[in-house]
Parts: C-alpha cells; structure tokens; sequence
C-alpha cells in the first residue's frame, strides 16, 4: 500500500501526465463528436463506429506510460526509487499497477464518453448495445487501455530513455503496423498478428476500412486475440522488470 | 557504522574500485577523499546497493544494504542532488519517497523545516538554486532519522555560507551518535569537516585513519637550518646520519626532527640562526600520497617539480 500511495504521488504531482490525461479525453471526443455530427448517410452509426477515436485516446495514454517510466531513468528518481526499495521489483509492480488503473478508467470513460456523444449527437440512430460484442467493443476498451500501459511501462524499463521509447511506440502504432499490410504477399498475414491489429480484433469494430484492405480471415477469434494482446505487454513489462532487476541502476 | 571488504567492481576493462576495505565508525564524520575518477561515487553506489559488486562485501550496522527493511530508516544517503523531476514541488518528492518507506506526509514538513525550505515547499524545484537543490537532496537523506548518512561531494558549487551550513550540520549528525560518512575531492575542506579519513586513488585504498594521523604522518618534509659554523654543522649531521642539502647558505634536513638538530649543533659548537620544522599544507600531503593515483594526470608544469 505503501508504494502505491508514493506511485500515486509521483503521478500525479508533475504536469505532464495531466496534460496527457486532457488530450486523451478530449481528442476522442472530439473526434466522434465530429464524425457524428458531418458524416453523410454512406457512414454507418453503430456501437462500433462510435468506437473510431477511442485509439487515438489509447495512444495519447501509451505515451503516457512510457513518459511516466522512462522520465524517472532521466532525472534520477528511479534511482532513488531503488534506493528506498532496493528489491526493485515491489516498487515496479506498484508504478505499473497505478498507470494500469488510470488506464483502465480512462479507457471506460473514453468508450461510454464518446458513445453517449454520439448518442446525443446523432439521436436518430440505433446505438443500443444489444449484442454480447457490442457490450465487448464498449467494456473492452478498458481492458486493451490497461494493458497498452502495462506494455508502455515495459518498453520504457527496457530502453530506459524518454526519446528513444516514445520514438519506438509511436513508429511502432502510428506508422509500422499499418505499412506492414503493404507487403507484396506474406504482408497480410504478418499484419494480423501485430499487437496493436490484435487489440482491435477484441474489441471488433475494426473500422469501416478495413475490408478495402482485402484481409484473409483471422487466425483468432476475439477472446483468442486478447490473450495473444495480453501476453505480448505482460511479456514485455516482464523482461523490463527482469532486466532492471539485474542491471546497475 | 558501514563496513567494506574487499570491494572490486569493474565497468568493462576498467576497474573502478580495488579491493576496498574500509570502516566508518558510528559518533563520527568519515571523509571519504581522492581525486576525480578515484571510485569513490562507484563505493557510494555499491554501500547502497544501486551498483553490484564483482566480489566483496559492504553491510550497514552489519546488514548489506538490499537485505534492510524500509532503508530509509536507517541510512540516508544523497548521492546526487539532481535526482529529483524538476516539475514537482519539494514538498511532493519528499512525500513519495516517504511514502515508499511508511512515513508519514509530516515528516516531509519536518524536514524541510529543518533544512530551511518550508517557504518554498510548494514551489517546482526547477526555480530552486543550486544551494536549495543541495539543501532538498540533504532534506531527503533525513526523512527517515537514520543512523547512518551518506553524502557524495555535498558542497560541490555551495556558496561560502551553504558550505559552512553543511559542515556544521555532518558535525551535529555525529554528534548525535550517527555515522556520517562524506566524500570529496577537496582536502582543506574534508580537513575542517572531517575526524577521520578513507583515501583512495584508482580504485585503492592509500590511507585510512583519524584526519589529525594523516597530518602528522605527511606534512613534515624537513627542518630549514642556518649557521655560521657551517664545516661544523656539517661534520655534525654527516656523523648522526642525517640526510641533507645546502642551497643559498641554507641546510635541509630530514631524517632527524629539530630537537636532535639542536643537540647535533649544540655538541659541535655551532651556533644556529634558524631551526625550522618546514610543514607542507594539508593539500600538499594528499597531492603527494595520490600523485602516483590520479586518473588522468596533468602534464607535469615546466619548472613546477619539486
């Protein structure tokens, strides 16, 4: 308890993560809002395109993640972290279980947020959950936020430095996993089982563009998916806390 | 009281510490001195166990470091001043760090009284100067009331009255009982601050005793001594197996102290006009003892050997 109170503490006692927080919310809302509100009759208003900005949220709070874990290498104060709890690996477990909690409720607050916008905005359309996979594509944005922090946190251990993290993350979701698809042959196949395509394969909803991309059909069902998405940040927050352990701080 | 045993560590191909052996002593300021690049950050690093050793062992008041329960309770170390985000108020670095070891908020607002920073607690350190940083780093190593305190180079860059400050609060903490040990690159000042000395040069240990030793044992290079009666003089200190060198009229000697100079001169009937211990500073006893230990010498100066 002790450490999760300090965690709490170091997040919530510097700008940045606030600011980070703001954006989160504001550019999905914003973004849905603006869907709702010009979209012609082409576009079809359902559970999961109330669900189109919630990614660019769950970006913001990547960052988020790693810039918490990785600014702590830069000024020092994982050091004297580690100073005050020398095993290392209870005082990691706390700042991870901490971002992850704040993930998971901003992950919830984006989905219900901005499907009650769209809800207000276009009165006219049927956005009732009615099926068990509509209830997955608004509740499990909270699991897929949780567990892209866990993933943030454990870059950040791994590289120890705020630039190259970001850089790697940001590469990785913003630009990486989408031209991989462009890959003559073999491309299609690599793309559906990236991290990031396996979030969304949870949650469903996968865009109204993703049929134009002429995928194969996927290799995992949805529950399937997650897991392969859960293993993937919790093996990654486990090397990082594995190498911190047995590196000089 | 912190004890080392033979610490090595190496970073690649260079060692940074050598076999280390050494003892702080509980009731008292240990300096902990020698040149940059000595090792002694690397030692400090090791004691608190944020670097691991090749081989050897340190404890604190017998315990190695990473087996002692809410260590802030007992040793309170800065080891760096800058380890710290500068986005956040003094008062909240220091109730996270008390948070991770159980202490409560007001401990932070004790110590920042102490340290003279309660106007400023809710102020971003990044407006802090560099003497408040130092002052925050030292607020820090006392949150838990330790027995045992650990400062790397705590008055580097402090103003004249920031350095007194500093040595006369390591003085109070030992006073109390507490084991204080303290590094530095700078001698006049470990000589006014501390009671005992650890020296080391490259990673070894030159020197370990009380400050006072240190002085005795390194400063006398010699007795000046002018006679008239120089032939007699000579012939004197030639026959009781004294070493010495004439220059401008003027005998030094080493090998003999003053008192048995006197009696030499006295027995062969030469009058003296001057019988002088010559004492080198304190500065230029540690030049001397790590001369052969500094990491990236100087070109030696032309017409500066001595």
């Amino acid at each position: 308890m002790n450490l999760l109170r300090a965690e709490r503490i170091k997040l919530f006692s510097t700008r940045a993560p606030w600011w980070c927080l703001a954006i989160a919310v504001i550019a999905p809302l914003g973004i849905t809002a603006l869907f709702f509100g010009l979209a012609g009759p082409e576009i079809p208003a359902n559970i999961g395109t109330t669900q189109l900005g919630t990614g660019n949220g769950r970006t913001v709070l990547l960052v988020l993640a790693v810039l918490v874990t990785a600014s702590e290498f830069n000024w020092g104060t994982m050091r004297l972290t580690f100073q005050a709890v020398p095993s290392r690996v209870p005082a990691l477990l706390a700042k991870v279980t901490v971002v992850g909690a704040l993930a998971l409720v901003l992950g919830l607050f984006d989905s219900f947020a901005s499907w009650g916008l769209a809800s207000v905005v276009a009165p006219d359309a049927d956005l009732t959950p009615h099926t068990g996979a509509d209830w997955r594509t608004l509740l499990g944005q909270g699991v897929v936020f949780l567990l892209t922090a866990v993933l943030g946190v454990g870059v950040a251990l791994l590289l120890r430095n705020v630039a190259l993290s970001l850089t790697l993350v940001l590469v990785w979701t913003q630009v990486l996993e989408g031209v991989i698809v462009f890959i003559p042959g073999v491309g299609k196949h690599i793309y559906q089982w990236m991290p990031f395509y396996a979030s969304q394969q949870f949650t469903g909803g996968g865009g109204f563009a993703s049929g134009a991309l002429g995928l194969p059909a996927p290799p995992l069902g949805p529950w399937g998916y997650l897991g392969y998405f859960a293993a993937i940040c919790v093996g990654l927050f486990g090397a990082g806390v594995w190498l911190t352990q047995r590196r000089d701080a | 009281m912190i004890e080392a045993t033979a610490l090595r560590k190496s970073y690649g191909d260079t060692v940074a510490v050598n076999e280390l052996t050494f003892t702080a002593h509980a009731g008292r300021v240990t300096g902990f001195l020698g040149p940059n690049g000595a090792g002694k950050s690397t030692t400090m690093r090791l004691i608190l166990g944020l670097d691991t050793p090749d081989s050897g062992t340190v404890t604190i008041e017998g315990t190695p470091y990473r087996h002692l329960k809410d260590p802030l309770k007992t040793v309170g170390a800065m080891l760096d001043a800058m380890w710290r985000h500068p986005g956040r108020s003094a008062r909240d670095h220091l109730r996270w760090l008390a948070a991770t070891n159980g202490l409560p908020d007001k401990r932070a607002d004790e110590v920042l009284a102490l340290v003279g920073l309660t106007s400023v607690a809710k102020t971003r350190v990044a407006q802090y100067s560099l003497g408040m940083q130092q002052r925050l780093g030292i607020a820090a190593s006392l949150l838990g009331d330790p027995r045992v305190l650990l400062y790397d180079e705590p008055v580097n860059g402090l103003d004249p009255e920031g350095i007194v400050w500093i040595r006369q609060l390591m003085h109070a903490l030992a006073a109390e009982g507490r084991t204080v040990f303290v590094s530095s690159h700078l001698l006049p000042e470990m000589a006014q601050t501390a009671q005992d000395l650890v020296v080391i040069g490259r990673g070894r240990l030159i020197y370990q005793g009380t400050t006072a030793d240190f002085v005795a044992r390194t400063s006398e290079h010699g007795v000046r001594v002018r006679t008239p009666h120089a032939d007699e003089l000579r012939t004197a200190l030639a026959e009781g197996n004294a070493e010495f060198t004439e220059t401008d009229g003027a005998f030094v000697v080493s090998g003999v102290d003053s008192d048995r100079i006197g009696e030499l001169a006295f027995a062969a009937g030469a009058t003296l006009h001057e019988l002088s211990p010559i004492t080198g500073t304190l500065e230029q006893a540690y030049l001397d003892l790590t001369s052969e230990a500094v990491e990236f010498p100087a070109a030696a100066t032309p017409g500066a050997t001595r």
